[in-house]
């Protein structure tokens, strides 16, 4: 014990009063202070930056975890949660001289109420295991990032996760109503509840997709959404992503929500294909995954309409997953696509930017221009039913100065993602790697209102300190506002209610 | 009560922040609350002037759309200024293809489905109540029985444009249905009642209008049929649209609205026929003549009923309708979302709404909801707890006091005070 104390930092304040909270409150194995553990927390899925934290924690339920943020609070150390680790903007990376809190001892489904379709479960439960445990009554957790089998919950909530089928079924945020809250005071407050509409502001709304700055969930209630009753999966070849693009406008202006809509181009292709065979088909510039689900006598129509504007849109090869290992495989090509491409590129950047529909052929060709103008290789695989694009910038690190060409066009496709309207992520978060293309979609005033929302919350600014905005401005003041009472208050003339 | 005294260089600061100003009219008192001036501004710009002339004099101000939920929440402590944006009514953008619409918010939601529908699809918001601008209905978070299959406005707003009370224009979202950049302040703004900021404009994502659809209505006489009922629907494979249910004296009626392509929508309403039993009947028309709430749209003053809203879990309904049959109150709503309301008559003394009150309260918060009363008159929103028990309301009042810290935006309307 002496030994690990030591490891502290002596130059942290506040951190040594922390870690005996902690060691009081937790078993000896929940509080890591020995720098060599430490160091395997230093990153979350982006692994480019890199931050040991000075103290990391494992509560094993949600009194500990207050405890342990109380602590911080009295002490004013900066926390960060941590729930799987698997985001990819940086935002669990650790604060030097805080607290690392790591839900992933926290993993009990603690109800399961199909007849109400509500499940509440603790925030380190993995996404996939609430759906396991939802399907024998007929139910499923919709959110489904491609991370599915390892992020967590409470990741999920703080990214506002979204996934294939979120087209047709939302987001985090549609599906969560109510969550344990800690403050970053370390008290612990109910959000919204099991029932809809709870009164008073919809201060969950504000938390689902804060990204811990606001406070740490330590339960969460989501909602269960019925099995459909069919569900169809069609694979689609076509010779050119604006084939693609044009068939997956016509079938959404033709009335029709598919579950899900998903376009790879060739290198996304060739990269999947090398990785987990998915035999895609051969010689195609891209493909569509379509599914659609619900009512049998539905999906059987839409399913015939599909393949008539496919068709028309020029594709070459259609086909239809006939059983669940058909499907899978339809799947797997897709969902494995990014770590795929480290088979055929020694280093990536998987960007997340969103446009307008619409604006896909247009979007595409210029980031084809982009390209071949910078000689940088970009795989696209992405959600195209929404316009949530994943370019998946490849390099060479070992090439002098090629790291920094893909951060350039990297981020010049976020550039335009905003020209077009859209938005610099879609379900990534900003986390710490996009803090800085914040003011490029949104206003100083814009910033500044949202800052309101952290000051209310965390006030001290110790709730994952520096992640989502690039200046966080002091709580205590607001530019431009008139101090003290104003004069007609004072003569009496007026009252402030 | 305060009535309408501003004094003349505060009037002379809102006169010259906004071309459109006026003393106020019997119809533009806010719930008893005579308001000291109107000001109708033309433009996000101008709602922004007359909100730092506010601030610079000190003056509350009550936002307005169209006018009549202005008696829902409790009686502002002060409106110095009713802030009418009824101008701000244009529809800005149909982007049919990306099933987007942005609008101004004073523009009414039947002219918004009127624009989208051209196109060929919808905003998923049922017009709960007749006239009902966008702005009005997102500050009170109205919703219908179309909740059931696509959810709220609050599944459906992706950007906003806010004024603050300090006059800052601000906007959060944006025109795609994917963003997870920011804090989500459009959610914050939905059902604040006014207390947070001034909605200017609003963008939602749209859906296709249905081929068809077909109600299928079954009439039940016991609570506990009328849950198993609403189970079946839910837990079956039907897809519906609305699950409703109806309630009063002791019996009522279990409607489900299927929507989608014609044979779809034949193939389920016999699916459901088959559910609900041989005394179901189908028919094109909303149980209830359409109309969502158990109350008189129209009454005034104390001809108005006591409005409530009740929430609970799926598996409660049973016991919210056997406690809305012993205290008598007449009830209509969600059964597939856990949602409804209730109406308790005008002229029931306060004794006796508040002993309803706590009976719907008791049952509804014991499954996992709430009971609010929605709007009710003033002797009887002076004599009962309108809100109830509100969790995490230090943490709501926090908020207030960033967005609003002199608390002069819609005072005293919403919880705890707020
Ligand atoms: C291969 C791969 C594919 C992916 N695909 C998708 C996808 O399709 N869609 C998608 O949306 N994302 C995707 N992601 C990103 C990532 O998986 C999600 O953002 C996920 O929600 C992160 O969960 P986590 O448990 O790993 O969170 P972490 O990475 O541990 O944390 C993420 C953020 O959440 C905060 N946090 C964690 N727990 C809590 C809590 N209990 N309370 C408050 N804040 C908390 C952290 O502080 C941090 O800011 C993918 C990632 C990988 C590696
Ligand atoms: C007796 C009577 C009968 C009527 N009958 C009919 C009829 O038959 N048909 C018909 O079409 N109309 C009718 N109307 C008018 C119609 O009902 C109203 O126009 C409409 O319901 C007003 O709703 P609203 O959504 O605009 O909200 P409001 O009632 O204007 O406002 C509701 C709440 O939202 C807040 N708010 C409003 N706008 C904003 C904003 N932009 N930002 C922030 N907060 C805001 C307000 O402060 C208030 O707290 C009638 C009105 C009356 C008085």
């Amino acid at each position: 014990m002496a030994a690990q104390e030591s490891e502290v930092p002596a130059t942290t304040p506040g951190i040594e009063a922390v870690a005996a909270v902690a060691r009081r409150l937790l078993p000896e194995a929940g509080v890591i202070t020995d720098r060599a553990r430490l160091r395997t927390y230093e990153c979350d899925g982006l692994a480019h930056y890199r931050v040991t934290p000075a103290l990391v924690v494992v509560p094993e339920d949600a009194a500990q975890l207050a405890a342990v943020v109380r602590a911080c609070a009295e002490h004013l150390v900066p926390y960060v949660a941590r729930g799987s680790g698997t985001g990819l903007s940086g935002g669990a990376l650790p604060h030097a001289e805080g607290v690392l809190i790591v839900t992933s001892r926290m993993r009990a489904i603690t109800a399961m109420r199909p007849e109400d379709q509500r499940a509440v479960v603790e925030p380190g439960v993995i996404n996939l295991d609430v759906t396991r445990a939802a399907t024998p009554y007929g139910y499923y957790y919709a959110p489904d990032p491609s991370s599915q089998q390892i992020c967590s919950i409470g990741g999920n909530v703080a990214e506002n996760s979204g996934g294939a089928h979120c087209l047709k079924y939302g987001f985090t945020t549609n599906h969560v109503v109510g969550a344990d809250f800690v403050t970053a005071d370390g008290d612990t407050v109910a959000l919204g509840g099991a029932a809809p509409d709870s009164p008073g502001y919809d201060l969950l709304g504000a938390v689902v997709g804060s990204e811990g700055t606001l406070g740490i969930v330590t339960s969460t209630t989501v909602r269960l959404v019925r099995l459909p009753e069919e569900v169809r999966t069609i694979l689609v070849g076509f010779e050119s992503t604006d084939q693609a693009g044009a068939a997956t406008s016509a079938i959404i202006s033709a009335g029709i929500v598919p579950a899900a809509i998903e376009m790879m181009d060739a290198l996304a292709i060739e990269a999947a294909e090398a990785a987990v065979h998915c035999n895609y088909p051969d010689g195609a510039g891209a493909v569509l995954v379509i599914e659609l689900d619900g009512a049998s006598v539905e999906v059987e129509q839409e399913y015939a309409e599909v393949e008539r504007l496919c068709a028309e849109n020029g594709a070459f090869e259609q086909r239809l997953a006939t059983d669940p290992v058909d499907r899978a495989l339809i799947w797997k090509g897709r969902k494995s696509a990014f770590a795929a491409v480290g088979r055929i590129s020694p280093d990536y950047i998987v960007q997340d930017g969103v446009i307008p529909r619409t604006a896909l052929p247009q979007v595409l060709k210029a980031i084809a221009d982009l390209s071949s103008s910078s000689g940088v290789r970009v795989a696209n695989v992405f959600h195209a039913g929404d316009g949530n694009l994943h370019p998946l910038v490849l390099f060479d690190d070992a090439v002098e100065g090629a790291g920094e060409a893909a951060e350039k066009v990297s981020g010049a496709i976020l550039d335009l993602c905003i020209e077009h309207g859209g938005s610099i992520t879609g379900e990534h978060g900003v986390g710490m790697d996009k803090a800085k293309y914040m003011p490029r979609m949104y206003t100083d005033d814009d910033l500044d209102t949202m800052q309101m929302v952290r000051c209310a919350f965390d006030p001290d600014n110790i709730s994952n300190p520096g992640k989502v905005f690039p200046t966080p401005r002091l709580c205590g003041e607001v530019p431009g506002r008139h101090k003290g009472a104003h004069p007609a208050q004072e003569a009496g003339l007026a009252e402030v209610f | 009560m305060s009535t309408g005294t501003l004094d003349r260089t505060a009037r002379e600061a809102i006169a010259s922040a906004c071309a459109d100003v006026h003393d106020p009219q019997p119809a533009d008192h806010v719930d008893g609350v005579v308001p000291g001036l109107v000001a109708r501004p033309a433009d996000t710009a101008q709602v922004a002037e007359v909100l730092r002339a506010a601030t610079a004099h000190g003056l509350s101000v009550v936002p307005r759309g169209r006018g009549t939920k202005m008696t829902w929440g409790t009686p502002p402590a002060g409106a110095d200024v009713l802030l009418d944006v009824s101008a701000l009514d244009q529809v800005l953008d149909h982007a049919a293809g990306d099933l987007i619409v942005a609008t101004q918010a004073g523009a009414r939601l039947r002219d918004v489905q009127d624009v989208v529908g051209r196109g060929g699809q919808r905003l998923v918001l049922d017009e709960t109540v007749p006239g009902t601008s966008i702005g009005g209905l997102l500050a009170t978070n109205t919703s219908g029985p179309r909740r059931v299959a696509t959810g709220t406005a609050r599944d459906l707003l992706i950007g906003i444009t806010l004024v603050r009370a300090d006059g800052v224009v601000a906007k959060a979202g944006g025109r795609v249905v994917k963003n997870v950049a920011g804090y989500d302040l459009g959610k914050l703004l939905i059902g604040s009642a006014g207390t947070l900021g001034v909605i200017t404009d609003a963008t939602f994502r749209l859906h296709p209008v249905p081929a068809a659809h077909r109600w299928v209505h079954a009439p039940c006489d016991d609570p506990a049929q009328a849950q198993r009922l609403a189970q079946a629907v839910v837990h079956g494979q039907a897809v519906p649209s609305a699950v409703e249910v109806g309630w009063a004296h002791g019996h009522g009626t279990v409607s489900v609205l299927l929507e989608g392509r014609e044979d779809g929508v034949a193939g389920r309403t016999a699916m459901v026929r088959a559910l609900l039993g041989e005394t179901s009947t189908d028919a094109d028309d909303a149980p209830g003549g359409g109309s969502t709430y158990p109350w008189e749209l129209g009454a005034t003053g104390d001809d108005r009923a006591t409005a409530l809203k009740l929430t609970f879990v799926l598996s409660g309904l049973a016991d919210v309708l056997a406690a809305a049959g012993e205290t008598g109150v007449a009830l209509r709503g969600s059964a597939g979302a856990g949602v409804a309301y209730a109406a308790v008559p005008a002229g029931t003394p306060v004794e006796a709404v508040a002993a309803t009150l706590a009976r719907l309260r008791e049952v509804c918060t014991r499954h996992g909801g709430s009971t609010v009363v929605v709007d009710a008159p003033a002797g009887v929103k002076a004599g009962v707890d309108v809100w109830g028990p509100i969790p995490a309301l230090d943490l709501m009042r926090r908020v207030k006091d960033q967005f609003d810290p002199d608390h002069r935006l819609a005072p005293g309307r919403f919880v705890g005070g707020i």
